[in-house]
């Protein structure tokens, strides 16, 4: 008996990964986060009387800490990936859950690049793009700021040569 | 050129609104008047009354609207003045309601909806119009062209009027809790600004004499059927009161709902906005076989409660009428019908996972309590009932999962304490979201999200096997995927 396997379609994630400066990026970002618990376990360490309890608490906030710096920056940047053609974006982002979110162009309707303070320091922007749907925004996260402002003034320009509005 | 004149609202509104504020205070205004309390509580809410309909008048006097052949612009306010312009190609719908008050004054107060997906919109309101005005505005505003040689308007073709039977469905929506806790909170505040103790109440003395001398049992089982009847009899009058007089017509490109006893609601949709429709059973009502239709359309949010805001297109119904018209509305029967395909044995067995993995979560919460902190073994003893009921929800969740695709309809079904099937057209999909969490990574499962402008902005598909999501986004929408599409055998 021969067994024809029907070949099935699957969707290839995008073909362009964000920038490596992204990965140091997360992990401050992480850091920095992980500092408010960490401390406040500390600070009521030396000023109150924890004990035994507070101690084991802290070496597991801290374990938690680390093993989430180490691994999900690295994971991270080898989800993080994001294309353009003419009609679509898309976009792959996550770690432990991942999503992958594809917008036509003919659609979007705003394209926004945005830089918080930490990501000036390592030269990176966001791009966001929207359309008339609100659970519909496509963000690539961590490009460098050349790459976000080409391919947002790239998108701009594409986006007003369709007609209607786009609902 | 002459500029265009800047109408007023209607003047009775100055009659309206000082009446409405003294029916809100009218606890306040009881315990002042006729009980003659003194102190200063009172004395600030009358304060508060005089602010309200001061307020009210003001509204009046400041605010103003007019009508260009390209906008309609609302100036109110009376220090911060604001001018609101919407272009008029951007109106979406337009929806008249009149509560009982301004229906014996000839009021109408008007919504116009924009295709504003933002979470604060509340469109342009004009409260209130005259009728006659209000309906004529909605012509002009929908149609564009009002023609003045026949003003006598095209009647439609009735898809649907309320059927007296159909009241019965009114208990299973519960929306009768909702008026009990009006009800009990403005009891509330009646004691509290008149002072008076429950106690003095002879009736409600021996009704609380009657519960402490029989047994707790018995004490709970009467409360508890009290309860049951009084929120179906609520439930039943709050239906009555929403939906009497329902009717929905389709006249030549919109479809129009007009529903309600004492407040009056006509809404107005155009069918080229609309996306397709929903139709949802809460489990109450699924069990006693009816059901509810709601428009996907944009610019009209998906509302909450019974009323589902402006969207309702059928209130809870025998469920074969409301299959009949979610197909006339959207032009076809056969997505209200069709059985979905199901999602497989991992969809199936996350269902259970899922549904065992929360009761096993509150139990072992409650037995560690038990063990540490020294609670009754009840609660936990309770909640292993959590496991079989948990169980016969995730094989419902399970037979309910569901999608198809017919023609250029994407019908998606799921839920099991409201189950729910939406009909989405294709045409209103304006992107793709596919989820996978770790879990679903390694069950090889999906969650497929139609992202659009219409109804819910979201529509997802949870759990599909990952090749069918991409088959089905593919074939639902032709073209969009094919630069990333790849065949594996």
């Amino acid at each position: 008996m021969v067994i024809v396997t029907e070949p099935v379609l699957d969707l290839r994630p995008p073909a362009n990964r964000v920038n490596r400066r992204a990965v140091l990026f997360w992990t401050t970002r992480a850091a920095l986060g992980w500092l408010v618990p960490l401390i406040a376990e500390l600070l009521w360490l030396v000023l109150g009387d924890g004990g035994t309890p507070l101690t084991t608490a802290l070496v597991i906030t801290a374990v938690i800490a680390i093993a989430h710096l180490l691994v999900m920056p690295q994971w991270r940047y080898r989800v993080h990936r994001w294309e353009t053609t003419d009609q679509v974006v898309y976009t792959q982002s996550g770690w432990f859950n991942q999503e992958r979110r594809i917008a036509p162009v003919s659609r979007i309707q705003t394209v926004d690049t945005e830089r918080g303070p930490l990501e000036r320091m390592f030269g990176l922007a966001n791009l966001t793009v929207t359309t008339a749907s609100a659970r519909g925004p496509v963000h690539i996260h961590g490009l460098d700021l050349d790459t976000a402002q080409r391919l947002a003034a790239d998108l701009a320009t594409r986006t007003q040569a369709t007609v209607g509005d786009a609902t | 050129m002459e500029p265009l004149p800047w109408h007023r609202l209607s003047a009775k509104m100055l009659a309206v609104h000082p009446v409405q504020e003294i029916i809100r205070f009218l606890p306040v205004l009881i315990g002042v008047l006729f009980i003659g309390r003194s102190g200063q509580g009172p004395i600030w809410s009358l304060i508060g009354l005089g602010i309200a309909v001061l307020g009210g008048l003001l509204r009046w006097f400041t605010t103003t609207y007019q009508i260009t052949p390209t906008h309609i612009r609302v100036r109110r306010g009376l220090l911060r003045r604001r001018e609101l312009s919407v272009p008029r190609d951007r109106i979406r719908s337009v929806d008249l309601s009149a509560h009982p008050l301004q229906r014996i004054l000839g009021l109408s107060r008007i919504v116009i909806g924009t295709g504003r997906s933002d979470r604060h919109d509340e469109g342009v309101t004009l409260d209130a119009l005259a009728v006659a005005q209000a309906a004529r505005l909605r012509e002009e505003l929908l149609h564009r062209t009002v023609s003045v040689e026949q003003p006598a308007k095209p009647q439609g073709a009735t898809i649907a009027r309320l059927s007296p039977r159909w009241v019965r469905f009114g208990p299973f929506t519960l929306s009768g809790i909702a008026t009990i806790g009006v009800v009990v909170g403005s009891l509330v505040n009646l004691f509290n600004e008149t002072r008076l103790d429950p106690d003095n109440f002879g009736l409600l003395r021996s009704v609380i004499n009657q519960l402490t001398s029989v047994p707790v049992a018995v004490a709970i089982a009467e409360i508890t059927l009290f309860a049951a009847v009084l929120v179906a009899v609520l439930s039943a009058l709050a239906y009555i009161l929403a939906f009497w007089n329902f009717r929905l017509v389709r006249t030549d490109g919109t479809l129009h709902v007009t529903r309600g006893l004492l407040t009056t609601r006509s809404t107005t949709i155009e069918v080229r906005r609309l996306r397709g429709a929903e139709i949802s059973e809460p489990l109450l009502l699924r069990v006693a076989g009816g059901a509810r239709c709601m428009a996907i359309t944009t610019g009209l949010r998906v509302g909450r409660g019974a009323e589902m805001g402006g969207s309702v297109l059928l209130p809870p119904a025998p469920l074969s009428d409301v299959r009949r018209v979610a197909g006339e509305v959207i032009g076809d029967a056969d997505p209200p019908a069709r059985e979905p395909v199901r999602h497989g044995r991992r969809a199936h067995r996350r269902r259970y996972t899922r549904a065992f993995l929360f009761a096993a979560i509150v139990t072992g919460v409650f037995v560690l309590l038990w063990w540490l902190a020294g609670w009754p073994a009840l609660p936990w003893q309770v909640s292993l009932a959590l496991f079989p009921i948990g169980a016969l929800l995730a094989e419902d969740r399970y037979r309910n999962l569901g999608h198809v695709l017919l023609g250029r309809r994407l019908v998606f079904r799921h839920g099991s304490l409201v189950r729910r099937r939406y009909m989405l057209s294709s045409d209103g999909v304006i992107g793709w979201v596919v989820h996978r969490s770790f879990f679903q990574r390694r069950a090889g499962l999906v969650s497929l999200t139609a992202t659009t402008a219409a109804g819910r902005q979201h529509y997802t598909c949870a759990d599909l096997p990952a090749a069918e999501a991409v088959a089905l986004a593919h074939d639902a929408v032709p073209g969009l995927l094919d630069p990333f599409l790849v065949r594996r055998e």
